[in-house]
């Protein structure tokens, strides 16, 4: 039986054979909903956007490929390097934006911006992934085992938070919180944080000052600021509502098309798609993304190692995260936090973190019966 | 073996429960989409078919800036112009075009457009041109079907109607620039809207900048307002009331633009209070509100009296002969000198190998301080700092005030310069050597001061060492920034009140230097000292050939300093005057100074108590500004025109009384002042 060994040394032909063709599929799948959306966002054209992201979309996947043949003992042994390469890029784009006058988040690489908080979700997931692995269950109830994911996770949180950027941070302790519990943490852990941070909140808003409050208020409620979130939202789900069952046709979205979604090319990309393609281009979209859930579920079980079975349940993970939020967002069912939808929305960083994560999850598909040891 | 069954199992628990949240997460998206697209589809589609949601921004009318009696300083007045809104024009060019055919629209406006349309939201409105005529309005309103995302709006433009008179105080607001919007403030962005640049404009810029509303309103096809959905009304801003005399300071301008260039200021002696304070020459801030053309530009910038600055706070002047006070008050405390010290004016000093002149040539003969400040003898001055040494006259200049910034809010102000051996030592790394003590006692050598400087220092001489602080807000809104509490500073009386019987006798003397400008009125009489401060030195040869001061070019000549004080008989107000070389101190600027006083004793801005906004909580609430197309309001800017009011016989003082509550009374002191005024 092939599981009673373990095979360190597979081929690049064995490797290309194992590559999951299915997830493949999906991703440009999902790619060509955005580069179709893009190029209707322009007005039937490909500048300035589409071509853009094809170009993009092309070397990512390229990328993608070499991550997913890359050995997964390569990526254990480097997680820790990367992580820490993330957090000084972190610290870099922190001290440039005091030096610039202004908050930068990103470093300029010529064909992309790069963000280094998106990359850094990535980092963290697989640091923790790194250091759950071979942890007994028993150690993981151990509070002392905790210390350094909790280390971890806020030393990137606490780098994003002074950007400033409240989004980006949540997202990331979501992420880690997400990695601790599937390690196997106990539940009373989870429950202890959520009744201690409802008991803080109060606390801690005596001591914010006036403006910090209003920020935060701002945060939680942006129709408080007519020019700003709240007109969007009102425009977005118009621009859905209105495309019905069957969607108003490629290139026919009113809404959109006049101008009343500033930002529709990068984060309201999924109200143009279901204005134009109506509800059953929505709950495509959504089977898509519901299939790619499905696989990386089957990877993270079927995989033989402790890190590739967490490290493929946290990229899935992460990408849940960041269609929930989107998706909500420009429903209306969350507050607005600016967060782009993974491959189908216009821009580089958020293109590249997520086929780096695919790429990580397919590696540890064709690598899933490799040893790794600590 | 490497997997015991338990981790197994714990992980696959922990597997199925995240991917069972993933997947109820899924069903909500799906569930709110149906919601949204077919439950509500039908009202959105609707919404979006025949109406479209627009968005109407509703600006904040700008907090207005008055003086204390509540007189405005900066208003807003109402102006037509033409806005564009890109999303409803295909081409803006094409539109800007037809509206050129209509109207006069310069070139540069269109490509400031252009380039501002790529840059913003296209459902802001972008201003194209602004105080528009009846006539312009007609024919824009006319062809307004042939100029598709064009439209006419009545909107605020600020207005100074004390125009430049007060310039320097109040500054003025401009189109915010690059830097400005980065503040992510989207009123920034309305057409038109304008913040503060300079002056008090600035200082509380986003006080009166208030917050803007906006209502979402159906539009439709054609862009015509269906309906208004939504509707968040604009705050106002909150008002400035100054401690600025308005009427005080428009005739201070005046009084100013006698000569070159000029700056004074008048101060309440026991609060800090600033009634009126004037630079000359000025700018009309009206002009930089609506944009100044490049020849404006070029004159403002050019002019070498430099009309942008405020010389009140910035100008730094030796203070010549307005300096003695600070000498004679540092001789009396080390006991170099008393009241009755007698030294012996030959018309010059000598010290070691140099000769030292007083400004009168035949000398003052026997003369004790009061008599040396009434005539303004240096050698007495001369003679006694040598004994009492830099330091120490340096100790006292800046306990009155003098040598550093006195936190005006306004900003702009100089530190002027209090040299002593220390800051010899440590600027050219060298010693101080006495001669530099002898011109240093008479305000000349290295010694600045700003005229603000000088009027807090007289005010402190003449309130019995309070160490009072410029001011110059009183309320912003409802906000009491007042300030009256001020520290004693550490100076005897008695030698405070020796030297205010010698600024007494300055005036009121018959031999004093300023005795022809003394107020002649009962009651109302000032004291004060003059200056002449050289620009450069009096070479042997001038003094040799007799040239007179008038005869060197202006750049050259003296400048006129006084420092004044009213009433003598219990100080209230003081002044300070400083000519940009006016020559003489006595014929220059100490008329200028009896004008002040004079006028500031009849208005007595001090017996009045400003006013807080009253906010009325309705009209807190503005209504849409863009609905308001009542009648033109737009008046043309009445100048005030300056009368010097007729002499009043000090009982109608009384009447004034009854209109304005009498100030808080601080001190005993000032209590007894008032009724001093009102009531003898």
């Amino acid at each position: 039986m092939q599981s009673m060994f373990r095979e360190n040394d597979l081929g690049i032909a064995h490797k290309f054979a194992r590559i999951n063709w299915g997830l493949v599929l999906l991703i440009f799948c999902l790619a060509g909903i955005g580069i179709a959306s893009l190029y209707s966002a322009a007005g039937g054209s490909f500048d300035p956007w589409a071509s853009r992201q094809l170009v993009r979309f092309g070397v990512g996947v390229i990328g993608m490929f070499i991550i997913a043949m890359m050995d997964i003992r390569w990526w254990y042994k480097l997680t820790w390097p990367i992580y820490f390469i993330g957090i000084i890029m972190l610290v870099f784009v922190e001290a440039k934006g005091h030096v610039g006058m202004g908050a930068q988040r990103w470093i300029d690489l010529g064909f992309i911006h790069l963000q280094p908080s998106e990359l850094m979700k990535i980092a963290v997931i697989m640091a923790l992934a790194r250091h759950f692995h071979g942890l007994s269950p028993e150690q993981v109830r151990r509070i002392q085992y905790l210390v350094v994911p909790a280390l971890v996770v806020c030393a990137p949180v606490g780098l994003v938070l002074l950007q400033p950027d409240l989004g980006t941070s949540l997202m990331i302790v979501m992420a880690g919180a997400g990695m601790v519990f599937i390690a196997g943490a106990p539940l009373r852990l989870f429950i202890g944080s959520a009744i201690l941070t409802m008991i803080s909140v109060p606390i801690i808003w005596q001591f914010l000052r006036d403006y910090q409050k209003q920020r935060v208020m701002t945060f939680i409620n942006p129709e408080s600021d007519p020019l700003g979130a709240g007109y969007h939202i009102t425009q977005s789900k118009i621009a859905i509502g209105s495309g019905g069952v069957e969607g108003k046709g490629f290139m026919q979205g009113t809404q959109s098309h006049l101008n009343f979604l500033p930002e529709k090319q990068t984060d309201f990309i999924f109200t143009l798609w279901v204005e134009e393609w109506g509800l059953f281009g929505g709950l495509f979209l959504l089977s898509l993304i519901f299939l790619i859930f499905a696989i990386g579920f089957g990877i993270a079980m079927r995989c033989r190692h402790t890190f590739g079975r967490y490290l493929a349940l946290g990229m899935s993970l992460n990408f849940s995260l960041y269609v929930f939020i989107n998706i909500s967002m420009v429903m209306g069912l969350i507050p607005v936090v600016g967060a782009p939808l993974p491959l189908v929305s216009y821009g580089g960083t958020s293109m590249l973190a997520a086929l780096i994560g695919f790429g990580l999850m397919m590696s540890c598909s064709i690598h899933r019966h490799s040893k790794v040891t600590r | 073996m490497y997997h015991d069954d338990y981790s197994e199992k714990l992980f696959s628990r922990r597997a199925f429960v995240i991917g069972g949240l993933q997947l109820c997460g899924l069903v909500i998206l799906g569930v709110r989409l149906a919601w949204l697209q077919i439950a509500q589809g039908k009202r959105y589609k609707m919404l979006s078919d025949k109406n479209r949601i627009n968005i109407k921004i509703l600006p904040p009318p700008r907090g207005e800036i008055v003086d204390r009696f509540g007189v405005p300083l900066a208003v807003n007045n109402q102006t037509y112009r033409v806005l564009i809104i890109p999303e409803q024009t295909d081409n803006i060019e094409k539109s800007l075009r037809a509206l050129q055919s209509v109207i006069y629209v310069e070139e540069e406006h269109i490509d400031r457009i252009l380039k501002e349309a790529s840059k913003t939201a296209k459902f802001i409105p972008l201003r194209i041109k602004e105080g528009l005529s009846w006539g312009d309005v007609a024919r824009v309103e006319v062809r307004l079907p042939d100029l598709p995302g064009i439209f006419i709006d009545v909107g605020d433009i600020r207005s100074y109607p004390y125009r430049d008179a007060t310039a320097h105080i109040v500054g003025y607001v401009r189109a915010a620039s690059k830097e400005d919007l980065e503040d992510n403030d989207p009123v920034l962005r309305l057409p038109g809207f304008r913040i503060g640049k300079t002056g008090i404009e600035k200082v509380y810029d986003k006080e009166m900048r208030g917050r803007p509303g906006a209502a979402e309103v159906e539009v439709n096809v054609v862009g015509r307002e269906v309906r208004e959905l939504k509707r968040k009304d604009p705050l106002f801003g909150s008002r400035v009331t100054l401690s600025i005399d308005g009427e005080l300071q428009r005739i201070t301008q005046e009084v100013l633009s006698e000569h070159i260039s000029a700056s004074a200021v008048v101060m309440d002696a026991y609060s800090g209070a600033i009634y009126a304070m004037a630079s000359y020459p000025a700018f009309d801030p009206n002009a930089f509100v609506r944009g100044l053309t490049k020849e404006e530009w070029a004159v403002i910038s050019e002019d070498p009296t430099h009309p942008q600055t405020n010389k009140a706070v910035s100008g730094q002047y030796p203070p010549g002969s307005t300096f003695k006070m600070i000498s004679a008050l540092a001789g009396l405390e080390k006991g170099t000198i008393t009241r009755d010290t007698l030294i012996f004016c030959p018309g010059h000093y000598e010290y070691g190998k140099s000769r030292y002149h007083c400004w009168k040539r035949g000398g003052h003969g026997y003369v004790n301080l009061e008599k040396a400040l009434q005539e303004s003898c240096d050698t007495f001055f001369y003679e006694m700092a040598v004994e009492v040494g830099i330091n120490a006259i340096a100790d006292m200049a800046r306990r009155f005030g003098l040598g550093d910034t006195l936190g005006l809010e306004l900003g702009g102000e100089r530190s002027g310069l209090i040299p002593d051996e220390a800051w010899k030592k440590k600027t050219m790394g060298v010693s101080w050597y006495p001669g530099e003590t002898i011109i240093s006692s008479i305000g000349q050598g290295n010694v600045l001061t700003t005229p603000l400087q000088l009027a807090v220092m007289t005010a402190r001489m003449v309130n019995g060492g309070i160490g009072v602080k410029p001011w110059i807000t009183g309320y912003v809104g409802e906000e009491y920034l007042e300030r009256r509490d001020w520290d004693k500073i550490d100076v005897n009386p008695k030698h405070l009140a020796l030297v205010r019987s010698g600024m007494d006798r300055v005036v009121n003397n018959r031999k004093g230097t300023a005795y022809s400008s003394r107020i002649d009125i009962e009651g109302m009489e000032m004291g004060g000292k003059t200056g002449t401060s050289q620009v450069q030195r009096i070479t042997a040869e001038q003094r040799r050939l007799g040239i007179k001061n008038e005869d060197l070019p202006w750049r050259q000549r003296h400048h006129a300093l006084f420092v004044g004080y009213a009433p003598i008989s219990d100080p209230r107000y003081v002044c300070a005057v400083v000519v940009e070389h006016g020559i003489g101190g006595s014929t220059a600027a100490a008329p200028i100074a009896k004008i002040l006083l004079e006028q500031t004793q009849r208005r007595d801005p001090a017996g009045t108590q400003m006013q807080p906004e009253i906010i009325d909580k309705d009209k807190k609430e503005s209504k849409t500004r863009l609905e308001d197309f009542s009648g033109q309001n737009n008046q043309e800017l009445e100048k005030p025109s300056f009368t010097i009011p007729p002499k009043k016989p000090k009982m109608q003082g009384q009447s004034l009384m009854q209109d304005f509550a009498p100030a808080p009374a601080p001190t005993q002191k000032t209590v007894n002042k008032i009724e001093g005024i009102y009531n003898d």
